[in-house]
């Protein structure tokens, strides 16, 4: 059999599986809400005297609130059904499975999914850049009175000095632009000096204080590493072991550096330090390795667990539904 | 065994995607019907973070930021839970504060699952209060070390800091005595020490949770500048069992919720995955010396 047509068959049995659980137990992949009146007190002012806002919020809520309801009384009104969230739940589903896709093979719904992540995400950052950043800072300094009244009204009236560091962050601004323009280009190379400029000057100073000198006094610590028990003595393994970790520390960093001390050839006792330091290298690697397959798997399980969970209604850790899942799954393995 | 070797180097790698889907897979189905669990043994540094928490005597001021977004909730969202819930559990005076624009609503959320649904004593603006989202990434923590009003005027529900309870007394960074950090990468951990911990002269001290592709950068600073640290989901599952086991009541059999049992959860698809990784990693060094000694053998 052909890779391709085993491949058929495995998507196959998978649309015929999610099919099947579509039709038995309680169905699959349902959102409901529930209404939640909400009111606040306004107080009088200058404009207008004290009332009441009153409205109405829909929260998600679990299938088996609203079964609960429902066999209470059919005609209760506080839970719904949602088609919004079903249809988000359903939308949530196909783009977990548009994005797994590509794993066979680049196809639309693939590109469907990477394109709809990549203009939400540009959306979004347009979004907020412009009601966290420009409206509070900007906005905020070169024209609090309309920022005030119209959007903030809690925001603090600025300082001069925020003022004026506004206007010159707004002539910044406008100069970085000027990148876009036809002709002009090099006025955006003064912003970019300012920006490099003060990155440059806080960084070196940060480094220097928490990499360099805190790392290098961490690393001096005394080889014989005593730890003391609640009688007051040496406790004899734990010593050891800690003892033998700062020793193994100190041992790795100056092997490390003589692998990266090319001034010396690296042959005799420097070579043979330069290969313990390439090991310890090679350790640290596969630590770091290990750490993200790790951190790969953790996201995988996630969604894994959110296709089980909320779409397909396989599992029910957080006891969200009434009918027991472990039967659903069962009957389902049946029918199979 | 020349046949399975052959076998081995032509192999569609598509089947080594469908092998892990479903070593992934097959853990969650079980662990999500039995309700079983793997046990954890707590390392020292997920101790720390604990012990860091709980040696804050209740009602103290402790800075907590929601530096991710969804994407990495897979691994940082059962710590986060976990970490306000100890923080709730101890009484402890808790500022949310985001550098990443989604972590404020993250901050809702956490909020929503842990302290409105088990703490309902604790009152919004006074015991807790979400002072959301700052853009200036660095500058915002330099900002904090000398004026935190001015680095956060306003909170998410736009609130100004002055007018809030939750925050008297908070006139910078250093009279939050303990840090505690969510990250999932830049501005995260890493920058919170370069700018605000080393600056501090330690009056600050700092306890973090972050991915994994973070933590093996993060372990240099373990003890001195992190004062704990919590790596990727099995930090969080030995934190989290620290956290059940020092919260649940004594004399009840009550099951623990499932949203505090999450990381643990995820251990079982850990568990899974590792070991189909340590197989195909022996398989392709069984192929590659096959083939390296059958290639020797045709030369000579």
């Amino acid at each position: 059999m052909k890779p391709s047509k085993t491949w058929v068959i495995v998507v196959a049995v998978i649309v015929v599986l999610v099919g099947i659980r579509m039709s038995i137990g309680q169905g699959m992949a349902r959102a409901y809400v529930q209404r939640v009146d909400q009111s606040v007190e306004v107080k009088a002012n200058e404009a207008h005297g004290a009332s009441t806002e009153k409205w109405t919020e829909w929260h998600p809520v679990a299938p088996k609130k609203f079964e609960a309801a429902q066999k209470a009384d059919p005609s209760q009104t506080k839970f719904a059904f949602s088609w919004a969230n079903t249809i988000g739940l359903w939308l949530a589903a196909f783009f977990t499975l548009a994005i797994f896709s590509f794993l066979y093979r680049d196809n639309p719904g693939y590109r469907l999914a990477e394109a709809v992540i990549i203009g939400v995400s540009a959306a979004y950052w347009g979004v907020i850049g412009f009601w966290d950043t420009l409206v509070p800072k900007l906005f905020g300094a070169l024209t609090p009175t309309l920022v005030h009244d119209q959007v903030l009204p809690s925001l603090p009236a600025p300082t001069t000095g925020q003022v004026v560091a506004m206007y010159f962050a707004l002539a910044l601004g406008l100069m970085l632009l000027m990148r876009l323009a036809p002709k002009g280009g090099w006025i955006s190379l003064w912003p970019i000096a300012f920006i490099i400029g003060v990155t440059a000057g806080l960084k070196i100073v940060s480094h220097v204080e928490s990499d360099l000198v805190a790392q290098t006094v961490a690393t001096f610590d005394p080889l014989v590493q005593p730890v003391v028990g609640t009688e007051g003595g040496w406790m004899l393994w734990p010593t050891i072991w800690a003892s033998l970790a700062n020793i193994l520390l100190v041992i790795g960093v100056l092997c490390c550096l003589t692998y990266f001390f090319f001034s010396v050839e690296h042959k005799g006792v420097a070579g043979r330090a330069a290969r313990v330091g390439i090991m310890y290298l090679m350790i640290t690697f596969g630590a770091a390795f290990g750490f993200t397959v790790m951190g790969r798997v953790a996201l995988l399980a996630a969604r894994i667990e959110f296709l089980f969970d909320d779409w397909l209604w396989l599992i029910d850790p957080a006891g969200k539904r009434i009918v027991e899942v472990a039967s659903a799954v069962g009957s389902m393995l049946c029918w199979w | 065994m020349s046949k399975f070797i052959t076998i081995l180097e032509g192999l569609d790698r598509r089947w080594i995607f469908l092998a892990m889907a479903i070593s992934v897979a097959g853990p969650i189905l079980y662990i999500g019907i039995t309700g079983k669990t793997l046990p954890e043994t707590p390392t020292p540094a997920a101790r720390a973070v604990y012990k860091e928490i709980e040696a804050l005597s209740p009602g103290t001021p402790v800075l907590i930021a929601f530096d991710f977004d969804p994407a990495s909730g897979g691994e940082l969202t059962p710590m986060a839970t976990s970490l306000v819930h100890q923080c709730a559990a101890r009484g402890l005076r808790m500022v949310f504060i985001a550098l990443w624009p989604l972590g404020p609503q993250l901050i809702d959320e956490t909020i929503k699952r842990v302290i409105l649904a088990d703490y309902p004593n604790l009152k919004e603006g006074i015991d807790y209060v979400n002072v959301g989202f700052q853009s200036g990434n660095e500058a915002v923590m330099k900002v904090m070390l000398t004026d935190f009003a001015l680095a956060f005027p306003i909170t998410k529900n736009g609130v100004a800091v002055g007018d809030v309870v939750a925050l008297k007394g908070i006139q910078r960074a250093s009279d939050f005595p303990l840090l505690v950090e969510v990250c999932a990468g830049y501005p995260g951990a890493k920058e919170w020490i370069q700018y605000v911990i080393s600056s501090s002269g330690g009056k600050i001290k700092m306890v973090t949770g972050c991915t994994g592709v973070q933590t093996p950068g993060l372990y240099p600073y373990y003890p001195v500048q992190l004062n704990g640290l919590l790596g990727a989901i099995k930090g969080a599952a030995e934190y989290e069992s620290l956290v059940n086991s020092s919260l649940a009541p004594k004399d009840s059999t009550a099951a623990i919720p499932a949203k505090y049992l999450e990381a643990q959860r995820r251990m079982g698809p850990q568990l899974g995955a590792h070991l189909l990784m340590i197989a195909l990693i022996i398989l392709g060094n069984i192929a590659f010396f096959a083939q390296r000694k059958s290639k020797v053998r045709a030369t000579s």
